[in-house]
């Protein structure tokens, strides 16, 4: 941490902690730009909220660009932080944020539930993420957090009409309410116990209590409250639903956004504040992953829409990607980071395809829907293609790089003899690799009635500008991280580096 | 010239990829067929003539990598992050599988030109990028590197089987994919062991697999890191009990796609131990001689007994292939050096017979979309050239003198005998030998001989000079391997040697530079 400059008057301290968020403030204030101008969007012309909300995450994107070069340490007497990590996450959900508004636009057309309100939505929730990524304060880390859930909760419900979509954002108000509270409650005794909210002073307070049963029991209330919003067995039940019944487009930006800002707190505090904590909670953690990794492939295997199917194939991937916490060590932090990376593009590619299939009158969820879609549309096919065999692991794609990271990060503890449970890491790494065969199984029948059956549906497809240009960008990412990966390894090594 | 020469490796392998890049923009259309069944038969043609040099130059001391023999090294960074290298190069047993990769896979592409008449364009696409996945492997010298590739045409051959196959193609497929997949994940773990070790021991991050051959593991890492691989390899090759899905996939699979997987993917199993398994886990592969050697046993006689009992004759050869696998592990497994130069050699007849006994299955199931040898009989007097062929290959398959079976047989029982400890090992492998040659011999008489009684057979044409084609160069092969193996032996003495000095070191004489059969 750089040492504070000496800031006298109110307009330096605003000016100076300002360039820090930037990013933030400018997601925010487009977003309240948008509200304003709104009612001024005749009807049927709401794509220019979709390209506002684009100017702002561009904007955004600009200023974080030019806030990688800065050696800004933190900001806000310490309540923010500029490291590697928090960008690198600032970087994946501006860009998951910016690839999910350009598949919206037409979808929501579709829908018939146009409205300003949806795009600022996007951006207040990117900018609680951000917060969420660069605090290392209890209480900005829960302003991120509830900034982000609430614009969510709202954006679940968002087909006013649809009885699906606001069932699924109760249920999910309920329980991400309830998971906040709880992380709440251990929050407040991490701070009864140590007697601040900095994640790196309790640290270093906690670290000689006598007795640990308070502070075990504020990790574990802290381990369920994350593991609802990562959506980790036996906390998921929210999820099919939620995933089922909200906005396609909003599924896509929860499955990678929302979950990767949940991560990066997990990651934050886990390594952090409980650092001494570790041999506690390897073993809990292990069989979390364990079991998330099998059960979200497993309940996938019968499901026949696509979106319920994402949903639990999400679940498992949040198992993969606890492995990289499971480890522990700096390589499973850059193996979770390079992972919820490849997963951005893997999985928003996939959900681009499925908002590509729904049209007037037809859902396009069904498994039934896929038929033939490789008759009709080769490239289409072949790219969903491609996001399949990434998000299953099969090299040489994205999704294998990832998978091999976390693999890699759970061996190299085993061999190391590091860390306590050795050979509950061997069982992990041998469960999730067979897992992969499951994975496979369930996302190659989508592949057999796209590439196999012939009976297409005739209705044309929703293609718009913005939709084409996510295909193209995920599309090339899958398979660039695949076959050379190696900027986006060291991308992920700086990240966990300056964490640990 | 030297260009070529020095990146030959790199060229042979992703030469396909230019006849798929042709394919994909060749205009669309039915009437484009001709053209690009032409496209795929040349690129094919053309990718087995320029993988021809491997051979001539192979002891051109200019491509000879002088630490450790291997041919025409290339090295270059790749993920330098986790020390991933684009490394290609090869011995005498990767050459060998590379011209028979490159040979058969024209073949098999050549012998789709009438039964293929469904999404032509994408068939030969697979068919080429399967042939990319396939050269990798013989030619990858990375252990990353050769995962990719190894996982790579799961893909390929899955749509191969699963579009243009026979009635549960979809289950077949499947199958396929899974299981194989399901060894190859417990593979990648066992690689990841060896590159941890690797580290442990030298401080550097390699995948670099004649450096993990340098490695002493002890034998309690070398169990695990065995176990692992051996199920990647085991389900690959198959062995018994892991040979469940082969029948499947072969019976499904169009003859093309039969061809192939008989002929080069289960190779790349035997292979795996050959390159991976042994000279890098040799303690462990002694340590579990015994119930490897039990294993092969029941798969030769089971593999045999099943394939008699067949009604349907490219599952009777598929059973077949199970059992001549199992001749090919035994050798392997018991490294003396003649046993392990004929299990290699066997790993060749066998691509090259069962191919062509696929073929030959493909060539009456062409004519009467039937496979059932009740359906035959009394071919001979009809299809003449055909009777001569399927005759010449039936006993190829069954190991008759002067042709090549029998000298794989022949050294791999006498490499057996040869080791006092397993000797008896080899009574049981004669077994399936006697066997072979009755469900063999057997089918070929139900269904050329005898009266024809089917009404629909009397009008069977011969076999037309495209067949013909794809037959004569693997007859030829048969001939020469049968009658002067040593053109082929010699390139395999030197890593025969350095494997057998690894997994049984200061037990047997090197084989001299000579024809071990006159030993």
């Amino acid at each position: 941490m750089s040492e504070l400059p000496q800031i006298s008057n109110p307009l330096e301290f605003f000016l100076f902690n300002g360039r820090a968020i930037g990013p933030q403030l400018h997601l925010i204030l487009w977003g309240l730009g948008l509200l304003c101008i709104d009612f001024l969007i005749p009807k049927g012309k709401g794509r220019v909220g979709a390209f506002f909300a684009v100017g702002g995450i561009l904007m955004a994107s600009l200023h974080l660009y030019w806030l990688w070069g800065q050696s800004l340490a933190s900001a806000f007497y310490g309540m923010i932080t500029l490291d590697a990590f928090a960008l690198f996450f600032d970087m994946l959900f501006l860009v998951a944020a910016f690839l999910s508004v350009l598949m919206s636009y037409r979808y929501m057309e579709v829908e018939e539930e146009q409205g300003g309100e949806y795009y600022a939505l996007i951006l207040f929730a990117t900018s609680g993420m951000m917060f969420m990524a660069g605090a290392v304060d209890l209480v900005s880390l829960f302003i991120g957090l509830e900034l982000m859930s609430i614009s969510t909760y709202i954006l679940v419900g968002f087909l006013k009409r649809s009885k699906r979509s606001n069932e699924a954002s109760m249920k999910y108000f309920l329980l991400g309410a309830f998971s906040s509270g709880v992380i709440l409650y251990g929050m407040s005794l991490l701070y009864g116990l140590s007697g601040s909210t900095n994640l790196d002073e309790i640290a270093s307070r906690v670290s000689g209590l006598q007795d640990p049963t308070l502070l075990t029991l504020s990790l574990f209330m802290m381990m369920a409250g994350l593991c609802f919003k990562i959506a980790a067995v036996p906390f998921h039940m929210w999820v099919p639903d939620a995933y089922e019944g909200a906005p396609t487009s909003i599924t896509a930006y929860m499955s990678v956004a929302v979950k990767a800002a949940a991560f990066a707190i997990f990651i934050r505090i886990f390594f952090v504040a409980f650092s001494d904590l570790r041999e506690v909670y390897t073993l809990v953690l292990a069989l979390i992953a364990m079991i998330t990794i099998t059960w979200g492939n497993v309940a996938a295997i019968t499901q026949q829409n696509i979106k319920r199917l994402l949903a639990y194939s999400s679940i498992s991937h949040a198992g993969f990607v606890l492995m990289g916490i499971v480890a522990g060590t700096q390589s499973g932090v850059t193996a979770a980071a390079l992972y919820l990376l490849a997963y951005t593009f893997m999985n928003l590619g996939i959900w681009a395809v499925v908002i590509l299939l729904r049209r007037q009158d037809i859902a396009g969820e069904r498994l039934e829907d896929f038929d033939g879609l490789f008759f009709k549309h080769p490239a289409i096919a072949v790219l969903m293609l491609v996001f399949f065999l990434s998000l299953a692991g099969i090299p040489p794609l994205a999704g294998f790089i990832a998978k091999y990271f976390v693999f890699a990060a759970v061996l190299e503890v085993v061999f190391a003899e590091a860390g306590p449970n050795t050979s509950i890491l061997v069982w992990l790494a041998v469960v999730a690799a067979l897992n992969v065969v499951v994975s496979l199984y369930y996302y190659f029948r989508f592949v057999v009635a796209m590439f196999i059956k012939k009976d297409y549906l005739p209705a044309p497809l929703s293609f718009s500008g913005g939709l084409i240009v996510v295909l193209v960008i995920t599309g090339i990412l899958t398979v660039l991280i695949g076959i050379y990966p190696q900027p986006f390894i060291e991308l992920a090594r700086a990240a966990s580096e300056s964490l640990i | 010239m030297s260009f070529f020469m020095d990146n030959i490796l790199t060229i042979v392998c992703f030469f396909p990829l230019l006849g798929v890049a042709l394919i994909l923009v060749w205009p669309r259309g039915k009437e484009h067929d001709g053209s690009i069944k032409w496209i795929a038969n040349g690129v094919a043609l053309a990718g087995f003539f320029i993988s021809l040099p491997l051979i001539t130059e192979f002891n051109d001391a200019r491509f000879i990598d002088s630490e450790s023999g291997m041919r025409f090294a290339f090295k270059a960074d790749w993920i330098p992050a986790i020390g991933a290298q684009f490394s290609l190069g090869i011995d005498g047993i990767s050459m060998l599988l590379i011209l028979l990769t490159t040979l058969l896979g024209f073949i098999s592409i050549l012998s789709s030109w009438t039964a293929i008449t469904e999404r032509v364009r994408e068939y030969y696409c697979y068919f080429l990028l399967l042939q990319v996945g396939m050269l990798g492997v013989f030619m990858a010298l990375d252990f990353f590197l050769f995962y990719v590739f190894w996982e790579v045409m799961l893909v390929p051959m899955y749509f191969i089987i699963g579009v243009w196959g026979g009635p549960r193609r979809l289950y077949a497929a499947i199958k396929f994919f899974l299981y194989t997949l399901a060894g190859s994940v417990l593979l990648l773990l066992g690689i990841l062991a060896l590159y941890f070790f690797h580290h442990s021991v030298t401080g550097i991050w390699s995948f670099d697999v004649l450096a993990m051959q340098q490695l002493d593991i002890p034998l309690n890492l070398q169990i695990w890191i065995f176990l692992a691989m051996f199920l990647g390899f085991a389900i690959k090759v198959p062995m018994f009990p892991f040979h469940t899905w082969l029948p499947d996939a072969h019976v499904e699979a169009p003859t093309a796609g039969s061809v192939i997987l008989a002929a080069i993917l289960l190779k790349m199993g035997t292979y795996g131990f050959v390159r991976f398994s042994l000279p890098i886990l040799p303690e462990a592969t002694m340590h579990f001689l015994y119930p490897l050697l039990v294993l092969t046993v029941i798969g030769i006689i089971y593999g045999a007994l099943v394939a008699m009992m067949q009604k349907d004759m490219k599952k009777l050869v598929a059973y077949s292939s199970v059992s001549h696998l199992g001749f090919c592990m035994m050798g392997v497994f018991v490294a003396t050096p003649v046993a392990l130069e004929g299990g290699i050699l066997q790993m060749i007849n066998h691509g090259i017979s069962t191919g062509a006994l696929f073929l030959i299955v493909g060539v009456l199931y062409e004519r009467r979309h039937t496979r059932m040898i009740a359906d035959f009989g009394g071919l001979s007097g009809i299809m003449p050239v055909y009777a001569t062929v399927f005759l010449i290959m039936t006993l190829s398959s069954i190991g008759m003198p002067t042709l090549n079976g029998f000298i794989g047989e022949f050294m791999v029982l006498q490499g057996v005998f040869a080791d006092s400890t397993y000797r008896l090992w080899a009574v049981w492998a004669a077994v399936g030998i006697v066997l072979g040659a009755a469900y063999m011999l057997w089918l070929y008489q139900r269904v050329m001989f005898g009266e024809l009684e089917h009404e629909e057979n009397q009008n069977l044409p011969d076999l037309n000079w495209r067949e013909i084609a794809t037959f004569v160069p693997l007859i030829i092969l048969a001939f020469w391997i049968g009658l002067y193996p040593k053109v082929f032996l010699e390139y395999l003495h030197e890593p025969v040697n350095q494997i057998v000095e690894r997994v049984r070191p200061n037990q047997f004489s090197p084989l001299p530079a000579q024809v071990a059969l006159r030993e």
